[in-house]
């Protein structure tokens, strides 16, 4: 008896596994709050034989995930601009994109072409663009007004009172405040190795007026928000959001310019859906959809008049932070060449393990 | 013939019991380990070449950074296993001794409560707790006996304290159930031969508890050495863990080469100082763990 119900059991999953094959499903590997669940109603309603999947995580875990499966498990993938050239030649991972069943025309021209541009190997592009934001620096205006570099993160000023994440932002960002151009040194990796030792004298100096390093959105916030750090390294979405709740705190992009990335689309090598992934691009790139999933990132969409699709308070935030000359002077990522992250990691280590300057 | 089926019967269901404890040994635990052991051996010599080698053990070897921080992870989880025993003790002792038949249940169930959360929840509490503005530091203002906020955070200290915190219960359980079969009448005879407390403490309860000491020091000690959260969350600046640093090279650095060699080693060292603590103590793993 037992066994006859276990039997049926089976054979009603197996039924059911088959009638879910007919409908296609689509699994997406993002960031937090890159697939809103309104967008993702939304989109099923659209193509109701198309069921989305959403898997969220960060660059180098998203990399680690199609790594460890050569690129299979997923159909779309939203790497950073920078992690998808040297990924690519060492693992494998994602598959060349048809960018005729993407309406390319929607993205802002200077995107398009800097993620091309960046990520085309034997001339296949492997990215388009989605989003794109900053890394720098947040202050509180009443406590810290001159904060303006990189470098004032170190200013015995704030001794205890300023955070960062010991990540290769701060790395790059404080090579910048030293009068270095690490990206241009990427060529030369003698060169860059020199600059780093220079960039981890200077930042284990810095322990000491450091007062712990952020691991997240959210600890960061709180440190911030309890009035705990007057200034820290920041995303600028962490910042905007914390603005909307204090108008003293805002996003510094810092004098030598913030540091801009941009999220990508790719396709995994072994993905089985690519039909349906480019289906969801061009559904994300509608007007309207931006402004849902602007909403929910907190970061500006790479479509033409991106800024004027956020909401409201984030475009405040944007307005107070960004001036037209800031947005000039704007550094982004350059990509990453093979065995850099090693020699990066390798000098983050070196900071953590450092008992400070006393 | 009848006999002959009866035998095979009883073989196919003794092979059919042990089949799934053998798939979970062979595919979870002997399977991930030998492609881990594979990939420890391989290095980099440039993008998709490999040579094989043991250049990820040396490594480990001549950066100082690496094999400190594993003598720190070390040294760290053997007194956070200290403070759980000298803690743990005598609560032990007075749920399997002390307490009445119905305060024991609710005792254990207090010493179980905190389990229910999660690590991360716990480790929050603790951050909630133990901030510069968090709920301590302005008590202790409250009362006057501190003028400006102190941070108890982001130290070794709090670090111990929450792993200590975390890892008690283990320590706690394997001593309860070893104190549980000693006769009560053992104690009084060694206060009967004229012993005073300490000394009854000394030849006749820790003695006959070794069994539970030892065992929910292993597992502590193991727990504390291979957790993650914990350290991360209420470590500061300089505080590293042996644990980060194998996360760094798998994900960060993207090095599983050496990522893998690291987890071998921290196998390694912890099978070590168990083995270490077994002989020092004069116990078996079957007279301990397996004894539970």
């Amino acid at each position: 008896m037992k066994i006859r119900s276990t039997l049926v059991g089976l054979l009603a999953a197996t039924a059911m596994s088959v009638t879910a094959a007919n409908a296609e499903t689509l699994r997406i590997l993002t960031w937090g709050s890159y697939a809103p669940d309104a967008l993702v109603k939304k989109f099923e309603k659209k193509y109701p034989d198309i069921e989305i999947e959403v898997t969220f995580s960060n660059n180098e875990e998203m990399i680690a995930k199609l790594r460890a499966t050569g690129g299979a498990g997923f159909d779309l993938a939203q790497p950073s601009h920078d992690r998808i050239f040297a990924a690519q030649k060492e693992y494998n991972i994602y598959k060349p994109m048809d960018l005729s069943k993407i309406n390319t025309d929607r993205m802002t021209k200077t995107h398009l072409d800097g993620v091309k541009a960046n990520t085309t190997i034997d001339g296949e592009v492997y990215a388009v663009p989605h989003q794109w934001g900053t890394s720098g620096l947040m202050a509180d205006k009443s406590k810290a007004p001159d904060f303006a570099g990189w470098g004032d993160l170190c200013d015995p000023k704030y001794k205890g009172k300023t955070s960062m994440r010991l990540k290769r932002t701060i790395l790059l960002g404080t090579a910048f405040d030293m009068g270095e151009d690490p990206f241009a040194a990427y060529a030369d990796l003698d060169k860059y190795q020199g600059i780093l030792d220079r960039v981890a004298d200077k930042l284990i100096a810095c322990k000491d007026n450091i007062k712990a390093y952020w691991k997240g959105g959210d600890d960061l916030s709180a440190m911030m928000m309890s009035g705990e750090i007057v200034a820290s390294e920041t995303w600028d979405s962490t910042a905007y959001k914390l603005y909307g709740e204090n108008e003293n705190i805002v996003f510094v992009p810092p004098r030598t310019g913030a540091l801009a990335w941009i999220d990508t689309f790719t396709l995994p090598r072994k993905g089985k859906a690519d039909d349906a992934a480019y289906k969801w691009i061009n559904f994300v790139l509608e007007p309207e959809n931006v402004k849902l999933m602007s909403a929910s990132t907190g970061a500006i969409a790479a479509v033409e008049g991106g800024k004027d699709l956020l909401p409201a308070d984030k475009k405040a935030a944007v307005n107070a932070a960004f001036t037209d000359a800031d947005i000039e002077n704007l550094k982004f990522f350059a990509n990453i060449p093979p065995g850099v992250e090693d020699m990066e990691g390798k000098t983050l280590e070196k900071i953590k393990a450092a008992t400070g300057s006393e | 013939m009848a006999g002959m089926v009866q035998k095979d019967i009883k073989r196919l269901s003794l092979y059919l019991l042990f089949a799934p404890f053998a798939l979970w040994i062979a595919l979870l635990i002997v399977l991930p380990h030998l492609g881990m052991f594979y990939i420890s051996l391989r290095e980099k010599v440039g993008p998709r070449v490999y040579e094989f080698g043991f250049e990820n053990y040396t490594n480990f070897f001549l950066e100082p950074i690496y094999w400190n921080t594993l003598l720190r992870t070390g040294s760290m989880s053997l007194l956070v296993t200290a403070l759980a025993l000298v803690l743990g003790f005598p609560i032990a002792y007075y749920i399997a001794k002390i307490a009445g038949n119905r305060t024991r249940g609710a005792l254990f169930l207090m010493c179980l409560i905190p389990l229910w959360v999660s690590d991360l929840i716990r480790a929050f509490g603790w951050i909630l707790l133990l901030r510069e503005t968090g709920v301590v530091s302005s008590s202790l203002q409250w009362a006057g006996m501190i003028d400006t906020p102190i941070e108890f955070l982001y130290n070794d200290a709090a670090v111990i304290m929450g792993l200590v915190y975390t890892v008690i219960l283990f320590m706690i359980v394997p001593l309860v159930s070893t104190l549980d079969g000693m006769d009560k009448s053992m104690i009084e005879a060694g206060y009967n031969l004229g012993g005073n407390g300490p000394t009854v403490l000394r030849r006749i309860i820790i003695p006959y508890a070794m069994p539970g000491i030892v065992a929910g020091c292993i597992v502590v000690f193991m727990l504390t050495a291979g957790s993650y959260l914990t350290p991360i969350l209420l470590g500061g600046k300089n505080s590293s863990w042996f644990t980060e640093q194998i996360y760094d090279q798998f994900i960060t650095r993207y090095n599983w080469e050496s990522g893998a060699a690291f987890g071998f080693l921290l196998l390694a060292f912890t099978s070590f100082v168990v083995w270490a603590g077994l002989k020092l103590s004069g116990q078996t793993l079957n007279s301990t763990v397996a004894n539970n």
